[in-house]
């Protein structure tokens, strides 16, 4: 058409072409909050999730499992919610949060200690870290990160808490925990082996008790959000299976087997 | 229990009377020698002074790690020293500084430049060297736009949180300054606990927004020679 405003009106129409596009596409969307230890290896699963359901959209965001917690609690549109520790997923199940019997033991994982790779203060135990060379230890902040509370219950179990009392540097993740160690601002640090193990910056000197290492479950819920959940529940059974169990153990996690 | 809410407290009024005397003195000098440097590089320097009031705290931060880092010239130099200033104390009072600079050297300088020239000249006709005209005619005719930078360089101080998150870190009893303990606090869930520290910043602050008031209704006489 040789009209002046020819071009207007084609741009327009293809401008809402494109908007109404997205309407007849029959996409579902999986909000997922997991603990930030799983970063890597829930980024790998949700690609193999795309390519079995390519019409759902999954969108992550890690974090300290108690953070995720009170975004949940507050209202935020969370579908899955997979947590470092039971105690989370507990607090939520109490203010029923949680959709009955989706809640689930996925991961088992080990806490350890680790350094800076270029340290040279010759830490090899728990027990080191009372002594007067070590001056800064990072760990989760046992209020609301669970690889702080774990670490907060190691110094308990060896009896070192008062001797480390002021040489804690808190930080508000694991990953944060491990960063702080591979900058070498602190002496050593308590992370997972899950975490040690994507580093290339940190050594691992110890393991946690068996006492405490047995305890560290990761639990996985569908969250009571009141919207359809058939999405969510067979992202959650997609978790249990085969592909994603090979690349949970490839990253060094455990699996809960029932 | 009172330890949780008196530990922030303490840490912070420390970390900002520490600071805001540094800032004082050091805004107080820069502003002076930029109020009468006419030199070409004039706009550059009055930028980096000012750089901290613009960009986000987390790049002032970062920025801060990078030079006090392990890798960083000046953390470098202190490791000689066998010390370090990350997730220490000193930190907090560095950050604290750092972002509260600009606000004391802007103030300042404003004020020294609307002192009017021909008293201070006549100071200096009648033999007052520079250092008498200063204290003795600039200062005090500059006072309340002094003062009011030193208020606001406290009240910014007292709030700083990113840059000294990621600098002093998180360590109760150590450098849990009042806005990264009502963070955590926060974080943990402990509502209450959050509340309490951030009714003590409001008491705080309008502790200082009074004295501002009064410094600013202040007016001080030339002290006569």
């Amino acid at each position: 058409m040789a009209s002046k405003h020819g071009t207007g009106i084609a741009i327009t129409l293809l401008v809402t072409a494109f908007s109404l596009a997205g309407c007849f596409k029959p996409g579902e969307a999986v909000n997922v909050s997991a603990a930030s230890s799983l970063t890597d290896a829930i980024g790998e699963i949700n690609v193999l999730y795309k390519l079995e359901r390519p019409d759902v959209t999954v969108t992550a965001s890690f974090g300290g499992s108690g953070t995720l917690q009170q975004q949940i609690e507050n209202g935020a549109p969370v579908d899955v919610f997979i947590s470092a520790s039971p105690a989370q997923v507990d607090a939520l199940q109490k203010k029923n949060l949680i959709v009955d019997n989706t809640r689930r033991d996925l991961l088992s994982n080990r806490v350890v200690l680790v350094v800076p790779a270029d340290s040279t203060l010759g830490i090899t135990s728990f027990n080191d870290l009372a002594g007067d060379k070590i001056k800064k230890v990072a760990i989760g902040d046992p209020g609301s990160v669970p690889a702080g509370m774990y670490a907060r219950d190691i110094f308990s179990e060896l009896g070192i808490t008062d001797a480390l009392k002021s040489r804690l540097v808190l930080a508000a993740n694991v990953r944060q925990v491990l960063q702080y160690v591979e900058s070498s601002n602190v002496d050593a640090g308590v992370v997972f082996l899950t975490d040690a193990k994507v580093s290339r910056a940190v050594n691992v000197v110890a393991n946690a008790p068996d006492g405490i290492n047995g305890k560290v479950i990761y639990p996985v819920a569908v969250i009571n959000t009141g919207n359809d959940r058939t999405a969510a529940m067979d992202y959650e059974e997609f978790l249990f299976g085969n592909q994603a169990g090979a690349v949970f153990e490839k990253y060094g996690f455990g699996l809960v087997r029932h | 229990m009172i330890d949780t809410y008196l530990s922030p407290l303490w840490i912070s009024l420390a970390t900002v009377f520490t600071a805001t005397v540094i800032t004082f003195f050091t805004g107080i000098a820069a502003a002076r020698w930029m109020a009468r440097y006419e030199g070409r590089m004039r706009g550059l320097v009055d930028g980096i002074l000012i750089l901290p009031l613009v960009l986000p705290p987390t790049v002032v931060g970062l920025g801060l790690l990078m030079l006090f880092g392990k890798n960083g010239p000046i953390g470098q130099a202190l490791l000689l020293f066998g010390t370090t200033v990350v997730f220490s104390w000193p930190a907090t009072v560095i950050t604290a500084t750092v972002v509260s600079f600009p606000l004391m050297y802007m103030n300042a300088r404003g004020a020294f430049e609307q002192v009017d020239a021909s008293i201070e000249n006549a100071a200096r006709t009648l033999g007052a060297g520079e250092w008498r005209t200063f204290w003795s005619v600039t200062l005090p005719l500059a006072w309340p736009g002094v003062a009011a930078g030193a208020v606001m360089a406290f009240a910014r101080a007292l709030g700083e949180f990113g840059a000294t998150l990621m600098l002093a870190g998180y360590i109760p009893g150590k450098t849990a300054t009042i806005p990264l303990a009502i963070y955590f606090a926060v974080q943990d869930g402990d509502m209450n606990q959050a509340l309490v520290l951030v009714l003590i910043v409001l008491v705080i602050v309008f502790a200082s927004l009074a004295a501002l008031a009064y410094f600013k209704g202040k007016n001080f006489r030339v002290i006569s020679i």
